[in-house]
């Protein structure tokens, strides 16, 4: 009974590391450009087919792991370069559709290039599970939570100890008058693409070995993260993270105890939830808007 | 007389009608038939769509649940449960008008963009539910539906269906215009301008926005009835995020707040599909790099980028 709970919690905590780090680069450009990405799901996608396709053509995984990152970083940045930056007078309206444009493109790319089919990265070290409570743990579910931490960590000290963690946040917290203090907004946006793709990346390649990747992997766990940056409130860097991993662990449970068949759809029933009865989600600001 | 045709709204409505009338002349066989039904289809999703994109300054993620929730509705209640056409359609109707009535009311009290969140929720939790409930929707395998009959005639073949849809289509068209241009209307481009102002001055305005909300949503669930009827073939995508996105897509690149548009944005993205077949691997590219390109440039839409340059080029005339 027990060890069944705890089962259901270690996989919701795994996956929900994913949708947390997704969530933050949800959260970061949001931050810097109240844009919707919803490209960030293909940056995961690029992450782990990156990682397979490199490996299968025979480059050692800690080596194919850093390329596909870097890849995943620099299609982030030409994102922001060629199709945001061009297009900062338009609605915000118009730049989330630019984002989904810019989504298929890359899922069509992937596709034309990687194939259509489930691929498998390799465990980061070996497949044996981890005997823990009566529940078993595999060791990637380790590598995964490590990571995050590790990821969490390096960016909280980043936001508070670095000059440009400092201007991220100012321009978040108001971009007329960081740009007044000399704070190169433009550049926090461009930097903003990159870090989220950077976290994107991360999470699809640590999540691969567990879940599998494919072309399309994107489009679910994409939509994931941002519940989850919803559900922490859009723009909260703590709330994405708790409101990630709350995620997978409600949708752990709910596919453990109540039905397989609607745990995708968990995520979406919370999001009306929030949406009716707590709009700014678990961390948002609940601030007035001036006119 | 004269002055009345040449405005845009008469004019606009006018050709609409001269080229649904003309077009069949050059439409050579069923397939291209079938084509402009879709395009028709859609095009009055999309001009009930765009009443809330252009006027309540509001994005739906939703639309293909709604659609699809319309083309399940009537296909279960005639086909299961022995139901006339009509009232499947109404009911379809009836239900996705109190959903979305439902949803919108609390929501759209906030402003930013929350009915985009809460319309991505729901459109994908009807989707999911249509794809596990086989024992009624047939899941991911779809259902066939019978034709629709009104009144002991059977509607029948892609030549009636193409005139049904083109009328349909006209006036879809011009309800739409004769909303924006009614008091409710012009309530809604105040606040679209600015919502406070138009607060202040005594307009509804979240009551103007769940109404447009709530319109544009049953525009969606009766063209997915009669999408059910005519194509006698559902399934799951039709209700699919996937689906949702393309009609946002369509008001976007058509352009925002142009009802006209809209139509010409539905034209284009249904045919693009159709085009780029013979390019099999790189439709997806090629899709998502026109859609990139379109609004990069054009960030207002085709029709309100192109209109704009055409009075430019008049007005600069001596």
């Amino acid at each position: 009974m027990f060890a069944e709970f705890l089962q259901y919690l270690f996989s919701g905590v795994t996956i929900g590391s994913t949708y947390a780090l997704v969530g933050l680069g949800f959260a970061i450009i949001y931050n810097a450009s109240h844009v919707i990405n919803f490209a960030q799901g293909e940056f995961v996608m690029i992450g782990g087919m990156g990682t397979v396709f490199l490996l299968n053509v025979g480059v050692p995984l800690p080596l194919a792991i850093v390329c596909a990152v870097v890849l995943a970083v620099l299609a982030g940045l030409a994102l922001e370069k060629f199709a945001v930056e061009p297009s900062k007078q338009a609605d915000v309206v118009t730049l989330i559709i630019i984002t989904i444009g810019a989504s298929i493109f890359l899922r069509g790319l992937v596709q034309v290039f990687w194939g259509k089919e489930f691929f498998a990265l390799p465990p980061f070290s070996g497949n044996d599970p981890i005997h823990l409570g009566g529940a078993t743990i595999l060791p990637q579910s380790l590598w995964v939570l490590g990571v995050t931490l590790v990821i969490v960590g390096t960016l909280a000290w980043f936001f508070k100890y670095t000059l440009l963690g400092k201007a991220i946040l100012a321009t978040a917290c108001n971009a007329d008058a960081a740009k007044l203090m000399g704070i190169n907004t433009q550049f926090i946006l461009f930097f903003s693409f990159g870090l989220s793709a950077l976290l994107g990346a991360v999470a699809g390649i640590i999540i691969a070995p567990i879940t599998l990747t494919s072309y399309d992997i994107g489009i679910m766990l994409g939509l994931k993260g941002f519940v989850a940056a919803v559900l922490g409130g859009l723009g909260s860097a703590v709330g994405a993270i708790v409101g990630g991993l709350l995620l997978g662990i409600i949708e752990a449970m709910a596919a453990g105890y109540i039905s397989s068949d609607y745990k995708d759809a968990v995520p979406f029933v919370i999001i009306l939830l929030i949406l009716f009865f707590l709009p700014s989600g678990l961390f948002g600001v609940r601030g007035t808007e001036r006119v | 007389m004269l002055e009345k045709l040449t405005t845009p709204r008469t004019g606009g409505l006018l050709v609409l009608a001269v080229i649904i009338v003309l077009l069949p002349l050059f439409l050579p066989n069923n397939y291209y038939y079938d084509v402009a039904i879709k395009i028709g289809i859609n095009a009055i999703v999309v001009v009930g769509l765009n009443l809330l994109v252009g006027y309540a300054g509001q994005i739906s993620l939703g639309h293909g649940g709604f659609f699809g929730l319309g083309a399940y509705t009537s296909g279960v209640l005639t086909v299961y449960y022995g139901w006339s056409s009509i009232l499947a359609l109404l009911a379809g109707v009836v239900l996705v008008g109190v959903i979305s009535f439902v949803i919108a009311r609390p929501i759209l009290r906030l402003s930013g963009h929350y009915l985009a969140m809460a319309t991505l929720g729901l459109g994908i939790i009807i989707s999911i539910i249509i794809t596990n409930e086989d024992w009624l929707t047939g899941g991911p395998d779809g259902m066939y539906v019978e034709p629709f009959t009104l009144f002991g005639w059977e509607l029948y073949g892609e030549q009636t269906w193409y005139w049904v849809i083109g009328v349909l289509l006209v006036i879809s068209v011009w309800l739409a215009l004769n909303i924006i241009d009614s008091p409710a209307g012009r309530a809604l481009r105040a606040v679209h301008g600015s919502e406070v102002a138009a607060q202040v001055v005594g307009v509804d305005t979240t009551g103007y926005k769940v109404l447009l909300f709530v319109v544009s949503a049953v525009f969606a669930s009766l063209m997915g009835s009669l999408f059910a009827h005519y194509s006698g073939f559902i399934s799951p995508v039709q209700a699919g995020f996937f689906h949702s996105i393309e009609l946002v897509t369509m008001v976007v690149l058509g352009g925002m707040a142009s009802t006209f548009g809209a139509v010409i944005g539905a034209v284009i993205l249904t045919l693009l599909p159709q085009l780029l077949s013979g390019f099999e691997d790189f439709e997806m590219v090629i899709f998502g790099l026109i859609l990139m390109l379109t609004l990069i440039f054009m960030p207002k839409g085709l029709v309100p980028t192109l209109s704009a340059l055409f009075k430019d080029r008049r007005g600069r005339k001596p």
